[in-house]
């Protein structure tokens, strides 16, 4: 099952440091997220786009996790050379993962 | 228990007007809060006002003031917005001659000021926090340098009597913990109802994202009237408690959905947000959808806020040179590869100098890179080659490199575009709030 099935996701921006919250639709599909979307598995995901570590937060009252990329922008809004200089496609991406039932 | 009503009146500098008016005209509310300052906006307004004294505030102010003015004036809704950017005493002179040209007298302009630390840093030896640098290596090159501010200018302002409110740079819950702080005169030590008093801002500031704009995903996530996007309400209690809710003959819709994402968006670690009024915390924000289109939103705390304050630096970086070039049809894609490689064949002939570049097909890597993008070939693609130099003639070099593809690269070329600007870049340092003076000025039409 792909992510999108069970979860909604949007990108933010702080310089070059980008984050991807991810949302269980129903609260009860949390833990399922919280067991297979780690810190790892995400920052493997954008390898070829996030330079720097991935953090995971948890937030189980609301039922979302949120990443925090670094260096993740090719060196901000204002300086990238990159299309999407926000970064803000990337939760699109996300919602691409594979998740076991 | 007494409420006051909130109205979201633009989400970023160039958001739409008439959702504003609507929410004037139809969303009984008691303050209209303009939230339009980007990270990179009063970098360009500072730009902007060395050339010109009295410019440097917000593009768009003069238009939204003719668009609410009449209709805020009438029924007593109060104006906070940080339309001031560079420099919110011109910022409030343009509202006092549009409100003459409009014959709307009886007003009370507060313009916030002292912001602006370019001077008290200057040549100092400040840590840039992105990179670890030093901010003496880039003194001869700032463009801006602005404090961000809490609530309590604006509060001031409001008790100074301001029906209108326009600062600079201000962090952008400040401009809702304000007014409700001033309304319920709630005390500024109080971290946890001012951490609460952040999550209603922060929920706000965005207008149209907590409402349903940049949320729709047809079949997963359809939102209704999107169209006609109406703007957020929030409606808040004495004691914190908020329920987000719109107009209801506006479009768009408020659910759970949209406001978790909006309570995530921009945000590093939840337990700990950092602004100059509280560090908020909002792993115990607790949401239920009461009713259509109405969300309630509580549980947010807070922590003492910090004695150092966020101050964005704008500086001139580099130049960025960019050229564009579409294919279509069949091999379209193999076209546009053949005309990155030419371009990057020919910078190296012609001695472009580049710090960086890329090389991009959109519709096939642009956003993404190799890995995520494999296995799609669309039907048409567009070429793009991005390049930063050290000066605009370099940067112009690019653009040309694409552009002459036209007649001497790939089959079918079509539509070149190209761009050659200067990169102001942005970093930030932290300072303490010591060096920080701010002022209140009034106008009165």
């Amino acid at each position: 099952m792909k992510l999108r099935e069970i979860a909604h996701s949007r990108t933010g921006d702080k310089g070059n440091t980008s984050n991807i919250s991810l949302i269980a639709y129903d609260p009860a599909n949390y833990p399922l997220l919280a067991k297979h979307i780690t810190a790892e598995r995400v920052k493997a995901f954008f390898a070829d786009i996030v330079q720097g570590e991935v953090v995971r937060y948890e937030l189980p009252n609301i039922g979302a996790l949120n990443f925090v990329m670094f260096q993740a922008l090719g060196g901000g809004v204002t300086r990238t050379l990159a299309l999407d200089i926000h970064g803000k496609s990337l939760s699109s991406a996300l919602m691409n993962l594979e998740v076991k039932e | 228990m007494k409420k006051i009503r909130l109205g979201a009146g633009a989400g970023y500098s160039g958001d739409r007007i008439e959702p504003a008016v609507e929410l004037a005209e139809k969303g009984n509310i008691q303050y209209l809060c303009f939230e339009c300052l980007a990270e990179r906006t009063i970098a360009i307004a500072q730009q902007a006002k060395m050339k010109d004294p009295s410019a440097g505030y917000d593009a768009l102010l003069a238009a939204r003031m003719e668009a609410v003015l009449p209709v805020c004036s009438q029924k007593g809704i109060k104006i906070i917005t940080n339309m001031g950017a560079a420099n919110p005493e011109a910022g409030a002179r343009k509202i006092k001659e549009v409100a003459g040209k409009l014959g709307v007298k009886g007003l009370k302009i507060a313009a916030v000021s002292g912001d602006d630390v370019l001077e008290a840093i200057r040549g100092q030896e400040y840590t840039i926090e992105e990179t670890g640098g030093k901010l003496s290596a880039i003194k001869d090159k700032l463009v801006s340098a602005n404090a961000y501010l809490g609530a309590g200018p604006i509060i001031e302002a409001l008790k100074g009597g301001a029906d209108i409110v326009i600062t600079g740079r201000v962090a952008d819950p400040a401009l809702f913990i304000a007014p409700l702080a001033y309304e319920f005169g709630w005390s500024l030590d109080d971290w946890n109802l001012m951490g609460q008093a952040t999550v209603i801002g922060h929920l706000m500031e965005c207008a149209g994202q907590i409402t349903g704009g940049y949320f729709a995903d047809p079949g997963y996530k359809d939102v209704p009237g999107i169209g006609h996007l109406g703007f957020p309400i929030a409606e808040v209690s004495e004691d914190g408690a908020v329920v987000i809710t719109k107009v209801p003959e506006a479009g768009g819709m408020v659910a759970l959905a949209t406001c978790k994402e909006q309570l995530l968006y921009e945000i590093h670690n939840p337990a700990a947000y950092f602004t100059p009024d509280v560090v908020a915390d909002f792993t115990g924000v607790q949401m239920a959808e009461i009713a259509k289109d109405q969300v309630k939103v509580t549980g947010g705390k807070g922590a003492p806020k910090t004695d150092l304050l966020k101050v964005s630096i704008g500086y001139v970086d580099s130049y960025i040179g960019e050229g564009q070039i579409s294919y279509a049809g069949p091999g379209a894609v193999e076209r546009g590869r053949l005309a990155l490689d030419i371009v990057k064949e020919r910078l190296g002939l012609m001695g472009v100098k580049t710090q960086e570049c890329r090389f991009d097909l959109i519709g096939v890597n642009a956003l993404h890179a190799e890995k995520l993008s494999a296995g799609h070939e669309p039907y048409e693609v567009r070429a793009r080659v991005a390049g930063r130099t050290e000066n605009l003639q370099e940067a112009v070099r690019i653009g040309n490199e694409v552009e002459t593809l036209y007649t001497n690269g790939p089959a079918g070329g079509a539509g070149a575009w190209k761009s050659a600007r200067e990169v102001v870049a942005m970093v930030s340092i932290l300072i303490p709030r010591s060096l920080v003076n701010y002022s209140v000025k009034y106008e009165v039409v």
